[in-house]
């Protein structure tokens, strides 16, 4: 399918599925119980998913397959909404035109920045794209405040007036896509269940599906084998003919595009940009995803945006007053002494939760989130295997 | 007819001179031993030949183009390839894309933005890396990760990686160091396979005067930078000078 393997158009579909009807899988329960705060279900979150999924994708591209770790990386998100932005207020207030200028942008400063970082490899080549991103940051706070609106970010006002509008005056531009307003959503009640469609959702999810199809095609290409050579051998690369630097500054720019793309996404999504998007720990939590899921992988970086997103925005809502809930059924003094021994790892702790989870996963399963599943279906398929061996050596009585 | 031909070239490095005056040809379809003692200048007058490094003075003509001055990948591209003395391979991939790389560089050159196209369909490059594995007996070892094989299978692997290309010289450092005696008389065989079978022109910078002997055509004997006699390995092993250099340490 699509020039796919059996095995990848497998996978595409799988996602393909998952991402089609995320409102129901991350809606479990139902409306109004104690675990309904665990539904991830809500538009909001599930564009972040999809976004971030897409910026970890391509981060992967770079330093899953070359090996170059960039630490720089939130700067080209940070272009691409702000370019997306822009375009918004003067030029036309559906996304489209917006996500492709992002993507256009990102992909020129990648270019800009590649060439300059690229000079170097290894952990130079790391201190200089964080160079590069800090820079940016300082800029868009407060050099380039005329362009990027400073501290307070850019949002569309209602003196903004786009080429292409047609707005009466004062009215306040929303994001749409020919006319579909992106936050319009249609809203499906099932006994106690609410599960909520959300256009702009499924405009990101288009994008990321075509994102993570073509993440399979570079993986599979010449071009991904040759990146994959990069990390391996370069100077066995140079000897045989080919420019790692030349193949390196490529991926460093289809990578840059990702996250010009998802930072486009961001602005149709929720239409306002702020410089924080490009602080250093932005650039730090992509990095995070993409080894916490599994470097190198086709899904790992979908996984650990996924996982991040989730323990960011569901475990971090968690308080104490919902705490004394879920133990209210032990004697008073041991519940409160579970309280205080639990209530650093929730609500503004989910930090803390979240380290440990990437430490536990760097010591014990290097290979990210996707090494655990794996390994996860080998035993299982062993026992499998054992049973039926079981079976064939036991003589019927 | 010289297919390289090295003139008059001088390297120093700070006050050691390294390379003085070296005047070399290597005639093609022949396999030529660049042999000397250690400090002898032969890793610099590799270095020089594949542009690693630029000599002070002097010229490296291959097949009647300046080879300096140009990159590794250019050089590679404009017909020489190179086996290490440590085997350089792609060791996190596994054998067959080994070989699909140097096939890849041949017909696409330095840089290709093949991105879109499956390896899969390159149904031309497969068989040309297939044909090469059987021909160097590692056909049945295609999906082995190339790191987890042996230093004798890592040099096989090497070689065929070289060999792909259709090079029209092979340069050759220590292709034996620190092997087995086993592995040695494998890689021998191996060469001389090679040279029977397609002909190609080697030079070869050894230190094992067995492998010289067995393999060399024509010999160049260097001692401190300079080349000292040039001739049949029969002559070699008879010469006065070069037993004096050289030959003195060990009985021919």
């Amino acid at each position: 399918m699509l020039g796919l393997t059996k095995k990848d158009s497998t996978l595409l579909l799988v996602v393909f599925g998952l991402v089609m009807l995320a409102p129901f899988i991350l809606n479990p329960f139902p409306e109004g119980s104690a675990m309904a705060q665990f539904n991830a279900g809500y538009p909001d979150l599930m564009q972040r998913f999809l976004i971030f999924g897409i910026f970890a994708i391509g981060f992967n591209l770079l330093f899953g397959l070359t090996g170059y770790l960039s630490f720089g990386h939130a700067a080209f998100l940070g272009v691409g909404s702000y370019a997306a932005i822009w375009s918004m207020k003067l030029v036309t207030l559906n996304v489209i035109p917006g996500i492709l200028l992002a993507i256009a942008i990102a992909g020129a400063f990648s270019l800009l920045v590649g060439f300059v970082s690229l000079r170097r490899s290894g952990i130079y080549f790391s201190i200089l794209t964080l160079a590069f991103a800090q820079m940016s940051y300082a800029l868009a706070y407060s050099v380039l405040t005329p362009i990027t609106g400073g501290e307070t970010g850019l949002q569309i006002k209602n003196t903004d007036n786009p080429l292409f509008g047609a707005l009466n005056p004062g009215e306040i531009g929303r994001a749409n896509l020919f006319g579909l307003e992106m936050n319009s959503s249609f809203e499906l009640n099932v006994g106690n269940w609410l599960f909520t469609f959300n256009l702009g959702y499924y405009i990101a999810a288009v994008f990321m599906l075509i994102a993570f199809y073509m993440s399979i095609r570079i993986f599979r290409s010449p071009f991904g084998m040759m990146l994959r050579a990069v990390k391996s051998n370069q100077q066995r690369m140079n000897y045989t003919g080919l420019t790692p630097k030349r193949y390196t500054l490529s991926a460093f720019v289809i990578s840059g595009m990702y996250a010009g793309l998802a930072g486009g996404l961001m602005v149709a999504m929720d239409t306002q940009v702020g410089p924080e998007r490009m602080f250093w720990t932005a650039s730090g939590e992509v990095v995070i995803m993409t080894i916490l899921g599994g470097a190198g992988t086709l899904m790992g970086p979908v996984l650990g945006a996924g996982f991040i997103k989730y323990l960011e925005n569901i475990v971090s809502k968690i308080n104490k007053d919902i705490l004394h809930e879920w133990f209210a059924f032990l004697p008073d003094g041991l519940e409160d002494v579970l309280v205080t021994m639990v209530y650093p790892f929730v609500g503004k702790g989910w930090h803390l939760t979240m380290g440990i989870l990437f430490m536990l996963v760097v010591i014990f399963l290097p290979g990210g989130l996707v090494e655990g599943g794996q390994r996860m279906a080998k035993l299982f398929r062993r026992n499998k295997a054992a049973d039926a061996q079981d079976a064939a050596s036991k003589p019927a009585e | 007819m010289a297919i390289l031909s090295v003139k008059g070239v001088n390297k120093r490095f700070g006050g050691l001179q390294a390379l003085g005056d070296v005047n070399l040809d290597v005639q093609e379809n022949t396999v030529h031993a660049i042999i000397g003692p250690n400090g002898a200048g032969k890793s610099t007058l590799l270095n020089v030949l594949v542009g690693k490094l630029i000599p002070d003075s002097g010229s490296v003509m291959f097949d009647g183009q300046s080879v300096l001055g140009r990159k590794p990948h250019e050089i590679n591209q404009m017909g020489i390839s190179r086996v290490f003395q440590t085997p350089e391979i792609f060791g996190d991939l596994n054998v067959m894309e080994n070989m699909l790389i140097p096939c890849f560089a041949k017909r696409d050159g330095a840089f290709r933005m093949h991105a879109i196209e499956s390896i899969r369909h390159e149904k031309d490059m497969i068989e040309k890396a297939e044909e090469m594995l059987a021909e160097v007996n590692m056909l049945e070892k295609r999906e082995m990760q190339a790191s987890s094989m042996s230093r004798g299978d890592k040099r096989r692997l090497e070689m065929a990686m070289c060999l792909v290309q259709e090079p029209r010289l092979l340069l050759l450092d220590e292709p034996t160091a620190g092997m087995a005696r086993a592995d040695t008389e494998n890689t021998i065989q191996l060469l001389k396979d090679i040279r029977t079978k397609r002909g190609i022109t080697m030079a070869i910078i050894e230190h094992d005067m067995n492998v010289v002997f067995s393999l060399a055509e024509r010999i160049t004997v260097l001692a401190q930078g300079t080349p000292l006699v040039e001739d049949t390995p029969d002559n070699i092993k008879g010469h006065p000078k070069v037993r004096e250099a050289y030959l003195g340490e060990a009985q021919v």
